[in-house]
C-alpha cells in the first residue's frame, strides 16, 4: 500500500533493457518515497541507472517490475496514452538544454502542455503572463528562444514546467549548460518554487547543486547507494 | 473545444512550414504544377472537343446524310480508256423515294442537287454552289431567315426561277443594291433573290477556292429542285486540261431527317440494305451525326483518361516529393517531438501535427495550382484564338487530388515521428 504521506512511492522497481543478447539491468530494485513538497537531488555516476530511475519518475518509461504510485495511482503499468496524459497533467519537465519549441514564442512555449489537455488557451492566458513574470520575462512574451539567453531560456522551461500545476517537477541537469551567474538565478528560482511548496526532483551530477536540495539520494549499480538529509 | 484545438494545431503547422520558407515553397510547387497542369490540360481538351461536337451537332443530331460520291475504281477505267465517256452514279429520285417510303421513323426525305459554278450579278462574279432544294430545307437544317423568305412549294411546282442566297453572297454580289427582286445570274439563266438566309457556317461544304483563301464563306444559292432539274439537266459537263468529263447524277445528296436519335441507330443499317439493293457500285456515303457525336465523346473521354493518368502521375510526383521533405522534417525534429511527448503529446497528436503540416502544404499548393490553372487556360485562348473550357468538376477533382495527396504520402511520416521512443527523442542532437 501507498503512504498516503508520499507524493512518490517507488517499491520494488527493477528495469532490465534487453541490449541484443545481453541483458541490462539498470535498475536493481530501487525503493524510495518523496514527501509533498521537498526538495530532492539524485546524484551518481553514469551507468548508476540515475537517467533510468528519472525516466521512470517522470512516466516516460515503464518498470519492468516494482509499483510506482505517483500521488496515490499506481501508473506502473499504464499504456502509452495514459502515460502521456499522466504527464501532461501531473508533471513538470526542466531539461539540461531547455527544449523549447523553435517556432515558438516566449508565451506560445508556456503554453504547449496545455494544448495536450484540450483545454481553451484563451482560459489561460493570463496564468501563463503570470508565470513569465515570475520567472522575470514579462517583457520577452512575443520573442523566439533564439532571441534568448541560456538563462532565459531555461527560466521560460520553469515557466513552462509550471503552468499545468504539478504535482512534481522533474529537472534533468538544469544548469549544465548555464555559467556560474545563471546557475545561481536558475538554482534561485528552483528554490523559491520549492518554498512555495513544489515538490522537485532533481538529476545532478555538481556536489554545489545538489546542496541545494534538502536531501540527496545517491545512486549506483541500479540501486540506492546513499540517501542523505542536508 | 475540439474545433479550436484543431485551428491551434494548423496554426502550428502554418508556423513550422514558414520556418523552412524556400523548402516549403519548393515542396509545394510538384502540387502546384500537378494541379494546373491537370486543369489547363483538361481545358483545353474540353475546348477542342467542344468545338468539334457543336459542329457536328449542327449537322442535326436526328439527321442522316447521304452523300453521292464518284467511285473510285471506276474514274480510273475511265481516265485510261475512254476520254469522253460519261459517268452514272449516285442517288438517284427513286432512292428518295423509297426511303421515304420503307424506313420506319422517317419524318421527311431532303433530296439536294448541289452544282458548284459561278454566279454572277452584272459585272461580278463568285464562285459558289447552287442547291436543288424542297421548301422545309430550312427547318430540316435549321436555316434561318435573314430577309425575304424560302422558296415555297408553289415555287417547286411551276419550276420558278426563284433563289434564295446567303447573306455573305448578297453583300459581296450587291455591295450597293437590295438584292431582293434583283436577279442573279448562273450560266445562262437568271434568278430572282426571294430571300436571304444567315451565314450557315458549316452546314454545306464550302467552295474550294475560299477555303484554301482561308475566307471561310458560303456563296449558296437556294433553288427550287424541280427548277434545278429542268435547267442544269442531270449530266454535268466539266472540262480539263485537254480532256473533258460528264458525270450524270440524279441527287447529290439525301438527308433524312429522322423522328428522334433512337430511330437514327435504327435506320442506319437499313438504310445501307436498302440503298446497296440498288446501287451495284459503292457510290454514296452515309453520315450519321449522331454517331460522330457519339464517337467524338468517346474520343473525348479517352483523352481524359490519358490526362486523367498524367495527372495522376505528376501529383505522385509531387507527393513523393512532400514525403521526402518531411520524412527530413521528422528527423530534423525528433528533439521536438520527444519535448511534446515529455510535455503530455499523445501518439496521435504528434500524427495530427505532422499530418496536418503535410495537408497545408498539399492543400495550398492544391489553391495555388487552381489559381494558375484557370488563369492558364484562359492566356491561351487569349494568345492563340484557341477555345478553352474549365470544367468545375476538373477544378474539384485536381483540388481534392491534391489534398488527397497530403493525408497519403503525410501518413507515413507522420508516423513515423509517433513511433519515436520519447527518451530516445530528447537525447536526439
Amino acid at each position: 500500500m501507498p503512504d498516503p504521506e508520499a507524493i512518490i512511492e517507488i517499491k520494488q522497481v527493477e528495469k532490465i533493457f534487453q541490449v541484443g543478447e545481453v541483458e541490462v539491468r539498470a535498475l536493481r530494485g530501487v525503493d524510495l518515497s518523496i514527501a509533498e513538497g521537498s526538495f530532492v537531488a539524485i546524484m551518481g555516476p553514469s551507468g548508476s541507472g540515475k537517467s533510468t530511475m528519472l525516466n521512470i519518475l517522470g512516466c516516460l518509461d515503464r518498470p519492468t517490475r516494482g509499483q510506482y504510485y505517483l500521488g496515490g495511482e499506481d501508473v506502473s503499468q499504464m499504456d502509452d496514452d495514459t502515460l502521456s496524459t499522466v504527464r501532461g497533467k501531473r508533471l513538470g519537465f526542466i531539461f539540461q538544454s531547455y527544449n523549447l519549441i523553435a517556432q515558438l514564442t516566449v508565451i506560445e512555449n508556456i503554453q504547449v502542455p496545455l494544448i495536450y489537455q484540450g483545454v481553451e488557451l484563451k482560459d489561460y492566458e493570463e496564468r501563463c503572463q503570470e508565470l513569465a513574470a515570475l520567472v522575470g520575462l514579462a517583457d520577452r512574451l512575443d520573442h523566439r528562444p533564439t532571441q534568448l539567453s541560456g538563462g532565459q531560456q531555461q527560466r521560460v522551461a520553469i515557466a513552462r514546467s509550471l503552468v499545468n500545476d504539478p504535482l512534481m517537477i522533474l529537472a534533468d541537469e538544469p544548469t549544465g549548460n548555464l555559467d556560474s551567474q545563471t546557475e545561481q538565478e536558475v538554482l534561485e528560482i528552483i528554490e523559491k518554487l520549492n518554498a512555495d511548496g513544489k515538490t522537485i526532483v532533481m538529476v545532478t551530477h555538481e556536489d554545489a547543486v545538489a546542496a541545494r536540495a534538502q536531501r540527496v539520494v545517491h545512486m549506483r549499480d541500479g540501486v540506492i547507494a546513499r540517501d542523505v538529509q542536508n | 473545444m475540439i474545433s479550436s484545438q484543431l485551428l491551434n494545431t494548423i496554426q502550428l503547422g502554418v508556423k513550422s512550414l514558414l520556418l523552412h520558407k524556400l523548402r516549403s515553397g519548393l515542396t509545394m510547387l510538384g502540387i502546384i504544377f500537378g494541379v494546373c497542369s491537370v486543369i489547363a490540360m483538361l481545358a483545353i481538351g474540353e475546348g477542342a472537343s467542344y468545338e468539334a461536337q457543336e459542329r457536328i451537332k449542327r449537322l442535326g443530331s436526328t439527321n442522316i446524310i447521304i452523300n453521292s460520291f464518284k467511285p473510285p475504281e471506276q474514274n480510273q477505267d475511265d481516265t485510261s480508256n475512254n476520254r469522253s465517256f460519261e459517268i452514272q452514279y449516285g442517288l438517284t429520285y427513286d432512292d428518295a423515294g423509297r426511303l421515304q417510303r420503307t424506313i420506319p421513323g422517317v419524318l421527311h426525305v431532303m433530296p439536294m442537287r448541289i452544282i458548284r459554278e459561278n454566279i454572277r450579278f452584272g459585272r461580278r462574279q463568285e464562285p459558289g454552289q447552287v442547291i436543288g432544294t424542297l421548301s422545309n430545307y430550312p427547318e430540316i437544317q435549321g436555316l434561318e431567315m435573314a430577309r425575304g423568305r424560302f422558296i415555297s412549294q408553289t415555287d417547286e411546282k411551276h419550276q420558278r426561277n426563284v433563289c434564295v442566297i446567303t447573306a455573305g453572297l448578297a453583300q459581296r454580289l450587291f455591295p450597293y443594291q437590295d438584292p431582293l427582286q434583283s436577279t442573279i445570274r448562273v450560266q445562262a439563266i437568271y434568278y430572282q433573290v426571294i430571300g436571304i438566309v444567315r451565314e450557315t457556317g458549316t452546314l454545306e461544304q464550302r467552295p474550294q477556292r475560299s477555303q484554301t483563301d482561308g475566307d471561310p464563306v458560303d456563296n449558296n444559292v437556294y433553288i427550287p429542285l424541280s427548277t434545278a432539274r429542268s435547267r442544269f439537266g442531270e449530266t454535268l459537263v466539266r472540262r480539263n486540261s485537254g480532256s473533258f468529263s460528264a458525270e450524270r447524277v440524279e441527287l447529290h445528296r439525301i438527308i433524312v431527317k429522322m423522328r428522334d436519335t433512337d430511330a437514327v441507330i435504327a435506320a442506319e443499317p437499313q438504310i445501307k440494305q436498302l440503298l446497296t439493293r440498288f446501287h451495284d457500285q459503292n457510290d454514296y456515303e452515309l453520315i450519321v451525326p449522331l454517331q460522330l457525336l457519339r464517337e467524338a465523346e468517346a474520343t473525348k473521354r479517352m483523352f481524359n483518361i490519358v490526362l486523367g493518368s498524367i495527372a495522376a502521375i505528376s501529383l505522385l510526383v509531387g507527393g513523393i516529393g512532400i514525403m521526402n521533405i518531411m520524412l527530413a522534417t521528422v528527423t530534423e525534429r525528433t528533439r521536438e517531438i520527444g519535448v511534446r511527448r515529455a510535455l503530455g503529446a499523445k501518439k496521435k497528436d504528434i500524427i495530427t501535427q505532422f499530418l496536418i503540416e503535410t495537408i497545408v502544404l498539399s492543400i495550398g499548393g492544391g489553391l495555388i495550382g487552381v489559381v494558375l490553372g484557370i488563369v492558364t487556360p484562359l492566356m491561351v485562348s487569349f494568345f492563340t484564338q484557341m477555345v478553352t473550357v474549365v470544367t468545375p468538376w476538373s477544378v474539384i477533382l485536381a483540388f481534392g487530388i491534391s489534398g488527397l495527396t497530403g493525408v497519403v504520402f503525410g501518413l507515413y511520416p507522420a508516423s513515423q515521428a509517433a513511433k519515436l521512443d520519447p527518451i530516445e527523442a530528447l537525447r536526439h542532437e
